[in-house]
């Protein structure tokens, strides 16, 4: 049952990548000259795809992958009852052998426990959602076979990553949504933004994966294997033990220091598919993709990959306390950043973008105060809330003939009032509102900080408090510019104003019911600490003296009362600022203008890399080319060996000159040497 | 259980089929050149299969050489030995597939001097396989110098307009590392009396010799390989050779270099590759990242894939060095993976150059609109170059950074910012070239891949999915092997250390 869950959706992209092939040779001439083209090419030559009708067989595409998932979904379902809500151990199912050299060995093996049941139906659930949404969001698109395709493949290698039994499993899926995700933000291949932005992701990953594969290495050498098992048991006993040691860069570290080393450096990982400051730069401008394909993959599912690493590795970080103090810190930075990015931005799937950074900071510090079960828990009740947010936006910009400044909207609720209840609800849930999803988790994440025993946990409980009130702040700033006001669009566009169809609508509702309720039914099961203990069954790891779930119900009234506070009066400021008085921002703006440059430029992080990456590597390439290659290698190797060659032969010519006098000459001097030599020599 | 000498029908099939063509087929019209280019794609491909005979009748658990043919040759003096083992076998069919592939791509783009051209790639895929099998250093010198002249033609006649200067550049820098490596033969031959590769791989050569005939090895093999700072040769060499001369040079002549290392350099010189083996590490890191950063500023498709090369190589040097069971099959690996996918790349960059004959990025872009299958494809091998997970790509480059992780983590950290640096020059090399709207006049009657063009590039695709997936096949092969030369280098060295100790 598990091996389906994966491979369905595999099965599913496979055949929708045919359809897409098939389709694509049956539109476009083959040939390797352009005589054989035959009078209908020719008239098709100047035709722009994006007018193009849709590939044949799109209805068979969308059907095959959402049945596909649909069913993966159940299934997933059926696991998460067996393994996690009921009494079934963790197990693994072997698939086949991967890579054996020497020691080291990796094969396909689906690890099951109550973390993987967890994020199969969050994976799951929220892919097949978003797939069926997609068939109306993409109606108009040509190439639908082509995205369905991908979306599977995405669905697939994140599952492949969920369910990993060793570090280069989880690897191959760490890679593969990173791939999914370069060609869905890329799907447009025709916008330059669209490329631009997909490389950017891709390379920004790339050098987060840096640092994963150095940690691989340094797990192998420290444990022999990378192997979850076996690393796992022995992580408590290495942690103690001096004489393992890792010798790395110059230095031989042990123990604990060598599991610090290796936990930062897996961390990197996390932080580039997580898009942790500094690595976050990539994940505002993937919004150039699909939205479908924001919501699932910059939302809900790939970029808490990081989120899932931590929590899967927690039996190794649990004993590196530096660690944890690192990833706390990263965390509550981000969260605040990009928090406070999120105050100013003007398009809307931005905005929502950098609430999923801020969100992964929450996460991170709840992983770094040792709490994985809530960190897992936001994950959860996260996905649901923001994929919701993330559709409900896509609906409005279908409404609004695909436009995405929200200065260009306002007033829109009374034409899509569904559309509306529903970001209400997203609105809700991320802002904390009680009884809704993120009142559980976010609070709990924002208590523990409180409770947290490294170093950081102080500095992230300030951090993330001040950050809850902006979440609410720039979340009902959306509410408000979109949904009410005047409407700033112009006539036309809002006369085409409309609710979107069923097929959009109804994923909505399974979304907003996960956000209303996933919190206050799952709480118990996921972050109480008697129940919790059942229901994770030592998936998640936690040191012996490591309370933190039992001690956040001990926190002082003021602290359980402080994200209340701050959700009222971000909305209270926004709902003054946006509702009562709508001068008011912009006079902010102005009398505060160099601060509010710095938040709408997010900080100058994209020009700072530009200015210290990007282009001196490109200016460093060519003068390695010019200056390295063509200038010293060559010059002084073989142009100047053949030239010098090319030289003396010259001078060897210039000698035969055909006159006797000079070779006379020569012979004289040649004998007077002659002379002089044997008489010293003499 | 085979009684017939199959290295040797492997080896001379093809100049069998090089002596029917220069024999039997006269004349310059339409029909001679198909018969020519039907003939040679026969030939190559019935080496194919029988040289996968080969694989079926290996023995995965012998160490040690197999299909050995033994025949005196030149009075005794040296041998006409053949033999494959672990390591060995499987370049041998490399070069076999790569072969009818080749003849393939060459099918229309090679219209002048159809005769001579077949019969110099049927010549070099002799000698080619010739190198992989020969169990004699004088064979083996043979066959690895001789497989400079039909390559020197190739880029030399059919090649682009510069096509001369590459092709001195080319033979200039091969030959001055062979002439060095022809002393050091003579030289083993004085000190161990025998010209036999099995027995010199159990002669201990004295540790000052060793040092002087690993630099000469080293002289030709990292000419060949290209190691940093003798890499200049390549790019010139790729752009100005036809199609199927790139993906001979990429796929094969490259890896001779990698081979020449595990089969002479680190069995016979275990002491010396010790000492050497920071040079190699500092000077592989170099090319990884040196080489990666010039590619990043390539305007030519070809020059970039070769520099790209370049760096990929770079890890198979550093792993072979570090002696590990890892980073050895790492490099055999990754040698292996790097013959299918920079041999699909030039393919590809091939399937448009016939199509536009320009070389430069700036004259495409938005390729996508109008061939979706090469788009598709280029963008499978794109990956597989990046080294992306399920492609074989990843296999040989994770492996031999793990091994020089174990050795020394310095190396394998700037190697690994390798892995960045890849990812940026393909993807910005794919969003040139196949990415973006179709503007160019030029390009709004391109045609996507014909029949032929796919019956080339899809095998290859598979071979790159299924060896990222399942890279067993290869891993069983190389294994006894490659232990039982880690094993050699590791009890040689420690020999070594314990004389010294006594000597003390």
């Amino acid at each position: 049952m598990y091996t389906a869950i994966v491979f369905l959706p595999l099965l599913g992209a496979i055949l929708a990548g045919l359809i897409t092939m098939a389709g694509a040779q049956a539109r476009h001439p083959v040939g390797q000259t352009s005589e054989r083209r035959s009078l209908r090419d020719r008239h098709a030559e100047g035709d722009d795809h994006h007018h193009a009708p849709a590939a044949a067989g799109s209805r068979a595409a969308e059907i095959i992958t959402c049945a596909l998932l649909i069913l993966s979904a159940i299934l997933s379902w059926v696991g998460f009852f067996d393994v996690a809500m009921g009494e079934r151990q963790g197990f693994t199912v072997p698939v086949m052998t991967w890579v054996q050299s020497g020691g080291m060995s990796a094969d396909w093996t689906l690890r099951i426990d109550s973390l993987t049941a967890v994020m199969l139906v969050v994976v799951t659930t929220v892919s097949a959602v978003v797939h069926v949404y997609s068939i109306g969001y993409m109606a108009h698109d040509p190439h639908r076979p082509r995205f369905f395709a991908y979306l599977s493949f995405f669905t697939f290698s994140m599952l492949a990553l969920v369910t990993a039994d060793n570090l280069l499993q989880m690897f191959f899926g760490w890679e593969g949504v990173g791939l999914a995700s370069y060609l869905l933000i890329g799907f447009w291949y025709q916008r330059p933004a669209a490329n631009a932005a997909s490389i950017k992701a891709f390379v920004v990953n790339r050098v987060g994966d840096f640092g994963f594969m150095l940690g691989i290495f340094g797990l192998f050498v420290l444990f022999g294997s990378i192997n979850f098992d076996t690393i796992f048991a022995n992580a408590e006993a290495l942690a103690s033990d001096q004489s393992a040691t890792l010798n790395m860069f110059g230095t031989v570290w042990s123990g604990e220091t060598a599991l610090t080393v290796v936990c930062l450096l897996l961390f990197m990982g996390a932080m580039g598919k997580s898009a942790q400051v500094p690595l976050h730069t990539w994940l505002p401008d993937a919004m150039e993709g699909p939205t479908p394909v924001s919501a699932l993959i910059h939302a809900a599912t790939m970029v808490t990959a990081g989120v899932f690493m931590v929590a899967r590795l927690s039996p190794i970080f649990e004993f590196s306390i530096s660690a944890l103090t690192v990833v706390t810190f990263i965390g509550a930075v981000t969260a605040f950043f990009a928090a406070t990015v999120g105050l100013v931005q003007n398009d809307i799937k931005r905005v929502i973008a950098y609430s999923t950074c801020s969100q992964l900071g929450y996460m991170f510090v709840a992983l770094g105060v040792g709490a994985y079960p809530i960190a897992i828990f936001h994950l959860f009740t996260h996905a649901f809330f923001k994929a919701l947010l993330f559709l409900g936006a896509g609906s409005v910009i279908h409404s609004v003939s695909d436009e995405q400044d929200m200065r260009k909207m306002g007033g829109l609720w009374r034409k899509i009032p569904v559309t509306y209840v529903m970001m209400l609800v997203g609105t809700l849930a991320l802002t904390g509102f009680p009884m809704t999803a993120g009142y559980f988790s976010k609070d709990a994440i924002i208590e523990a900080s409180f409770m947290g025993h490294n170093g950081m946990a102080g500095f992230a409980f300030v951090l993330l408090t001040v950050a809850a009130a902006f979440t609410s702040f720039y979340s009902w700033r959306l509410i408000f510019m979109t949904f009410h006001g005047r409407p700033r669009a112009s006539t036309e566009v809002m006369n085409h104003v409309h609710e979107s169809s069923a097929v959009m609508l109804v994923p909505l509702f399974v979304l907003a019911a996960g956000a209303l309720f996933g919190g206050i039914l799952c709480s118990a099961a996921f972050i109480a600490p008697e129940e919790s203990a059942e229901f994770w069954k030592g998936a998640l790891y936690a040191a012996q003296d490591n309370h933190i779930i039992e001690e956040i119900h001990h926190v002082p009234g003021w602290v359980k009362l402080a994200p209340f506070v701050a959700m009222v009066g971000g909305f209270l400021v926004a709902l003054f600022f946006y509702i009562l008085r709508p001068e008011t921002p912009k006079t902010l703006a102005r009398q505060m203008g160099s601060l509010y440059r710095f938040l709408l430029n997010k900080w100058y992080f994209d020009e700072l890399y530009n200015a210290m990456f990007v282009r001196p590597a490109f200016a460093f390439g060519r003068f390695l080319w010019h200056r390295g290659d063509e200038g010293t290698i060559d010059r002084l190797g073989p142009d100047g060996i053949s030239a010098r060659v090319v030289d003396i032969t010259g001078r060897v010519v210039r000698l035969q000159s055909g006159y006797l006098y000079h070779y006379a000459f020569v012979m004289l001097i040649g004998v007077a040497l002659l002379v002089t030599w044997m008489m010293f020599a003499g | 259980m085979l009684n017939w000498p199959i290295l040797s029908t492997i080896t001379f099939l093809p100049l069998v089929g090089a002596g029917i063509i220069f024999f039997f087929i006269h004349g310059d019209e339409e029909v001679h050149r198909r018969n020519m280019r039907h003939v040679a794609l026969g030939v190559t491909v019935v080496t194919f299969l029988v040289s996968l005979l080969l694989w079926i009748g290996f023995d995965p658990q012998n160490p040690g050489f197999q299909f050995v043919e033994n025949a005196d040759w030149l009075g005794g003096f040296m041998s006409y030995r053949m033999g494959v083992d672990g390591i060995s076998m499987l370049f041998v069919i490399l070069t076999t597939f790569l072969m009818p592939l080749c003849i393939l791509a060459s099918w229309e783009s090679v219209q002048s001097r159809v005769k001579e051209y077949m019969i110099a790639f049927l010549v070099l895929e002799t000698l080619m396989i010739g190198v992989f099998c020969a169990l004699d250093l004088v064979l083996f010198y043979v066959f690895f110098e001789g497989g400079l002249i039909p390559m020197f033609l190739i880029i030399g006649v059919w090649g682009g307009p510069r096509r001369v200067y590459s092709a001195f550049k080319f033979f200039l820098y091969t030959l001055l590392g062979s002439v060095l490596m022809l002393l050091a033969l003579m030289a083993m031959y004085w000190d161990a009396g025998t010209t036999s590769i099995p027995e010199l791989l159990n002669h201990q050569f004295p540790a000052s010799m060793q040092f002087w005939l690993w630099l000469a090895f080293f002289a030709s093999f990292a000419v060949k390989m290209p190691m940093w700072p003798v890499h200049t040769w390549l790019p010139d060499a790729h752009v100005e050779a036809p199609t199927a001369g790139s993906v001979i040079l990429a796929g094969i002549l490259l890896k001779m270099g990698g081979y020449g290392f595990l089969r002479f350099s680190l069995p016979m010189f275990p002491l010396a590759s010790a000492e050497f083996a920071p040079l190699v590490y500092t000077l592989s890191v170099i090319a990884i990242i040196y080489t990666s950063l010039v590619a990043l500023a390539q305007e030519d498709m070809k020059k970039l894939i070769a520099y790209s090369s370049v760096a990929h190589m770079g890890f198979v040097t550093m792993g072979i060095f570090t002696v590990t069971a890892q980073g050895v099959q790492g490099g055999i690996f990754q040698m292996l993976s790097h013959g299918l996918v920079s041999g699909a790349l030039f393919l590809c960059v091939g399937v448009i150059y016939d199509r536009l004959h320009t070389r430069k990025i700036d004259a495409y872009g938005g390729l996508v609109n109008r061939m979706p299958w090469y788009a598709f494809a280029f963008l499978l091998f794109t990956m597989a170059n990046i080294g992306l997970p399920g492609t074989s790509g990843f296999v040989g480059e994770f492996l031999t950074m793990l091994g020089a992780f174990r050795v020394n983590t310095w190396v394998a950290l700037f190697a690994a910012s390798g892995v960045i640096f890849s990812a940026c020059y393909a993807l910005w090399l794919y969003r040139r070239v196949v990415l973006g709207q179709l503007e160019k006049e030029s390009l709004k009657a391109m045609l996507d891949l014909s029949g032929r063009e796919k019956l080339i590039l899809v095998p290859l695709m598979l071979l790159v999915l299924f060896f990222g997936v399942y890279p067993q096949p290869v891993m069983n092969v190389t294994a006894a092997s490659v232990d039982n030369l880690v094993a050699q280098v590791e009890a040689a060295r420690e020999g070594a250390t314990s004389a010294a100790m006594l000597g003390r």
